[in-house]
């Protein structure tokens, strides 16, 4: 409350955005410097895992609507940027010369294109969900995510079943580095953040807890799931587009139905509902897929037993829906005071 | 001509076992309102355990000696398949769904997730991922008439699809658990309230599904000549399509989106192009749902405000 | 002069009529009361005004424009608000936040201004925030902002909804048995409250209640139906002489303090 009345001060806000770039530019040197490439991979994939669950959270846990094709929308984003990156790269570089300007520039036009068509997706996909409710709607995004998986398995310009990897023969640029992952994560936790802690977002919430109520309350509830839909189908391109240029190429196997639990199970770890738990959840997963990397076959049953188990015991996950923020820890430290 | 009545006569068929599928998800969603999407995997454990029964009742010893199976072990192959299937039903919801029935809906919708994963990994430790060839418990016998072919095994999927639907029709409408399961699926506390006990008869209801799940799991083997652990994911999903196509909780509903979902499916792969016969089951989920949501069969329900 | 007219509103579920013809007319300002024996109909009528039903046949007029069949948030977004027989507060938001999730007219800058966070956004978050106070306050919860809305007691959760509904700025307020499980303090609080609304902020209400002492005393004309259809109307002391009405509630006499729901 106290934090979204406050009026805006811009200065202020310039100088903590260049300071965080800064600090981003000197993390993005240490991690290059300190860590072998195994773990900045890691790193990096824990990065976009963030990004994936703060935004699906905010369907299936701020809007109480179920998406389980989410790998759908990140296939549409990595494939859109992908292919702008590719063709969009000589276009750049004749203008700006070869370097990291361009380089940055032409990886952050694809990643915009991919949110954008990944966007156009979650309008297709969210506007059933004015009819449907829970479980059905679940059903039609799962449907849509094998629909996508099916159109790229058959589009050959995007070289089909095998996947994309470009016109080069070394593959895909791998534009991806510590830098963009952590600046796209921190741009869309605040994004998401903002809206989360607004009008829209106590109406979304409103939405989740009683969608009768919520109408009656004139809510426009329509149009907001739409909107939650599209908000959480472009965080999820963005995804993509950062995915698919830290490798040479994609394939439509990369975004298979296996893709959309991990998601879930990121933001059933952390809690419904809560951006901090996504987060927390994102990285989780990160690290245990890693860690369970020679448990291969073994990891998906472990997977299975703890969505079960979480379901059973502490549904409301990690957090629940509360959020780890400095106000909620002073609090905390403030409590015993209190008589 | 006889090129679209021969695809008529698969899809037909292929739509059978969706039916059969189709009959255990839309039982079970018409009193609990749960989408049990572990009920494909069901369907394969079905399937698979079929496969080990038949090899245990010697199948390969009459195939080395050109022999057919025997009927009557094949009968025994598909009555024991169906009761490990409804055993395994049975315990799937009295351990992951009862615990969390009256939890806020997507919980119990995660668990069922959840479930269905873990036995498709099961699965695929305790049978490996490659796929099997199923043994012939049905020599494939060919009749030809007017350039369509029909083989026995096309006509013993009709048959034991129609009688099995035909028998639970008849439970439904007739015996008293039949009864209590219509009774729930009107209103779980009024049943209650009537002396109904909700806990057995729900019992019952994941029993017969899961029971006509692993016939539809035999008969599947027995068209499609080979079964892998990841066999449920898609065809459970297309039974799904097939129950929310002719209404979900509507028991007919589901024998006629079944049919309906096993033309489409074929007509795509024979006039269109076989890479969409996936697609095109998710295409009429999405027309449905957004056209009448309620299924062909069904009726709406209003929310009580 | 009428501010809400319905005309000949049917409703059928199935075989069951669940309204048959029933017409009123509510006078602006005014304290209109709607009573009958349980499942009457009484619920269903709100349903229709406020377009959670869709009516088979008649007219719902408000304002002289039609609303029979317009989806619910349309008809509030005209200023039709109502509360809900079976409490409908948004449990996991707090107090405060629940009566502020209904003031869209108060919010004009858009999502857009909530991500950059810009001065028209903190403006209306502060708009927002006094008027639900003030809201807050009439009903007595003002003590209560920042609690959880599900942990409140029944009687103040249907305060808090009436709250949340006068945050539409609603020229037509219908109560769903807002006393329903309060004790007799709380409603005669609730009785000063509802003339409150009417007098200082001019809501004209139509009550829909089981208690009876609340109902003869605060409403100005009382409308009765029966297995949905009208037996009677009139001024409280009509009502409480008229025949039908007296038949209708036998062995069910009217008494103060009834908290039966509706079937």
């Amino acid at each position: 409350m106290d934090i979204a009345t406050q009026k805006p001060r811009w200065l202020l806000r310039l100088v903590l955005s260049a300071g965080v770039l800064a600090a981003l530019y000197a993390a993005n040197l240490g991690v290059q410097a300190g860590f072998i490439e195994y773990v900045q991979r890691i790193i990096l994939i824990a990065g976009i895992n963030v990004i994936l669950a703060v935004g699906l959270n905010l369907i299936n846990g701020t809007t109480g609507q179920f998406s389980i094709g989410h790998a759908g929308f990140m296939a549409v984003g990595a494939y859109a940027a992908a292919f702008t990156g590719v063709k969009l790269a000589p276009h750049v570089t004749a203008l700006l010369g070869a370097g990291t300007l361009a380089d940055g520039v032409t990886f952050n036009l694809a990643l915009l294109v991919g949110a954008l068509l990944a966007a156009g997706a979650g309008v297709l996909v969210g506007l059933p969900s004015l009819r449907l409710k829970g479980d059905y709607l679940a059903i039609v995004t799962l449907g849509f995510g094998e629909i996508i998986r099916i159109l790229f398995n058959n589009a050959q310009f995007l070289g089909a079943a095998t996947g994309y990897f470009g016109d080069s023969p070394a593959g895909l640029p791998t534009y991806t580095s510590f830098f963009w992952v952590f600046f796209w994560v921190i741009v869309i936790v605040v994004v998401v953040r903002n809206v989360t802690f607004s009008q829209t977002g106590r109406s979304l919430i409103a939405i989740r807890e009683d969608e009768i109520a919520a109408e009656a309350m004139a809510i426009p509830t329509t149009r907001l799931k739409v909107l939650a839909f599209t908000l959480s189908a472009a965080t999820a391109g963005i995804a993509g587009g950062l995915f698919a240029h830290m490798q040479s190429g994609i394939r439509p196997e990369d975004f298979k139905f296996d893709k959309s639990i991990d998601m879930i199970v990121m933001i059933i770890v952390g809690g419904l509902g809560s951006i901090s738990g996504a987060a927390l959840g994102g990285v989780f997963v990160a690290v245990t897929l890693e860690l369970m990397r020679d448990l291969q076959q073994y990891r998906l049953v472990l997977y299975a037993l703890l969505l079960i188990v979480i379901m059973l015991v502490r549904p409301e996950g990690l957090l629940g829906t509360r959020e780890i923020s400095l106000a909620a820890l002073r609090r905390r430290f403030r409590q015993p005071e209190r008589p | 001509m006889s090129e679209f009545f021969q695809q008529i006569i698969n899809g037909l068929s292929l739509g059978s076992i969706y039916a059969l599928i189709a009959l255990g998800y839309t039982m079970v969603y018409g009193i609990l309102k749960l989408i049990n999407f572990a009920h494909g995997e069901v369907f394969m454990m079905g399937a698979y355990s079929g496969y080990y029964l038949a090899s245990w009742l010697g199948v390969e010893r009459y195939q080395a000696a050109g022999r057919g199976f025997p009927l009557g072990l094949a009968l025994v192959v598909l009555v024991l398949a169906m009761a490990a299937s409804a055993l395994l039903g049975v315990l799937i919801e009295a351990l992951a769904y009862r615990p969390v029935r009256s939890a806020p809906r997507l919980t119990p919708l995660i668990t069922a997730i959840g479930v269905s994963l873990f036995l498709q990994n099961a699965a695929m430790l305790l049978f490996t991922p490659n796929p099997r060839a199923y043994p012939p418990i049905l020599r494939e016998l060919r009749f030809a008439a007017g350039g369509v072919i029909v083989t026995n095994i096309k006509l013993a999927i009709f048959v034991v699809a129609l009688a099995l639907m035909v028998g639970l029709h008849l439970f439904v409408q007739r015996t008293w658990t039949g009864r209590a399961m219509r009774a729930l699926s009107m209103n779980i506390d009024a049943a209650r309230l009537m002396g109904i006990d909700v806990n057995a008869t729900i019992r019952a209801t994941f029993a017969i599904g899961s029971a006509l799940a692993a016939a539809g799991g035999i008969l599947f083997g027995l068209d499609q000549i080979t079964i892998n652990p990841l066999m449920g994911v898609l065809t459970g999903l297309k039974a799904f399509v097939a129950a929310v196509l002719g209404g979900i909780g509507n028991i007919p509903g589901a024998v006629v989106g079944g049919l309906l979902i096993g033309l489409a499916e074929q007509l795509t792969a024979g006039y269109l192009s076989p890479d969409y016969r996936d697609a095109i089951t998710f295409l009429i989920l999405v027309v449905i749902l957004v056209l009448k949501p309620e299924g062909l069969l069904g009726v709406v329900r209003q929310e009580k405000v | 002069m009428t501010l809400l007219a319905l005309e000949h509103v049917d409703k059928v579920f199935g075989g069951l009529r669940a309204l048959r013809g029933v017409s009123f007319e509510v006078a602006p300002k005014s304290i209109f009361g709607l009573i009958g024996p349980n499942g009457a109909g009484k619920t269903t009528l709100f349903n229709v005004v406020t377009g959670v039903y869709r009516p088979d046949g008649g007219h719902v007029r408000f304002d002289g424009a039609e609303i029979g069949g317009l989806p619910p948030a349309r008809v509030a977004g005209l200023g039709v608000a109502r509360t809900f027989q079976n409490i409908r507060v948004f449990r996991s938001m707090t107090v405060l936040e629940n009566v502020m999730v209904a003031g869209h007219k108060l919010h004009r800058s858009g999502v857009l201004s909530a991500i950059v966070r810009n001065t028209a956004h903190a403006n209306d978050e502060g708009a927002l925030s006094v008027r639900a106070r003030e809201l807050l306050e009439i009903l007595g919860l003002q003590g209560q902002a920042g609690d959880i809305a599900g942990s409140l007691p029944y009687g103040s959760q249907r305060r808090l909804e009436i709250a949340r509904a006068l945050m539409l700025a609603p020229k037509v307020l219908l109560l769903d048995e807002p006393a329903a499980g309060m004790n007799s303090t709380e409603a005669r609080e609730l009785e000063r409250q509802i003339r409150f609304l009417r007098d200082e902020l001019g809501v004209t209400v139509v009550l829909v209640e089981h208690n009876m002492s609340l109902v003869m005393s605060v409403c100005e004309r009382i409308h009765v139906v029966d297995h949905g259809e009208t037996i009677a109307e009139g001024t409280p002391a009509e009502i409480r002489e008229h025949p039908r009405v007296l038949a209708a509630y036998l062995g069910e006499e009217p008494s103060a303090g009834r908290t039966e729901r509706e079937a």
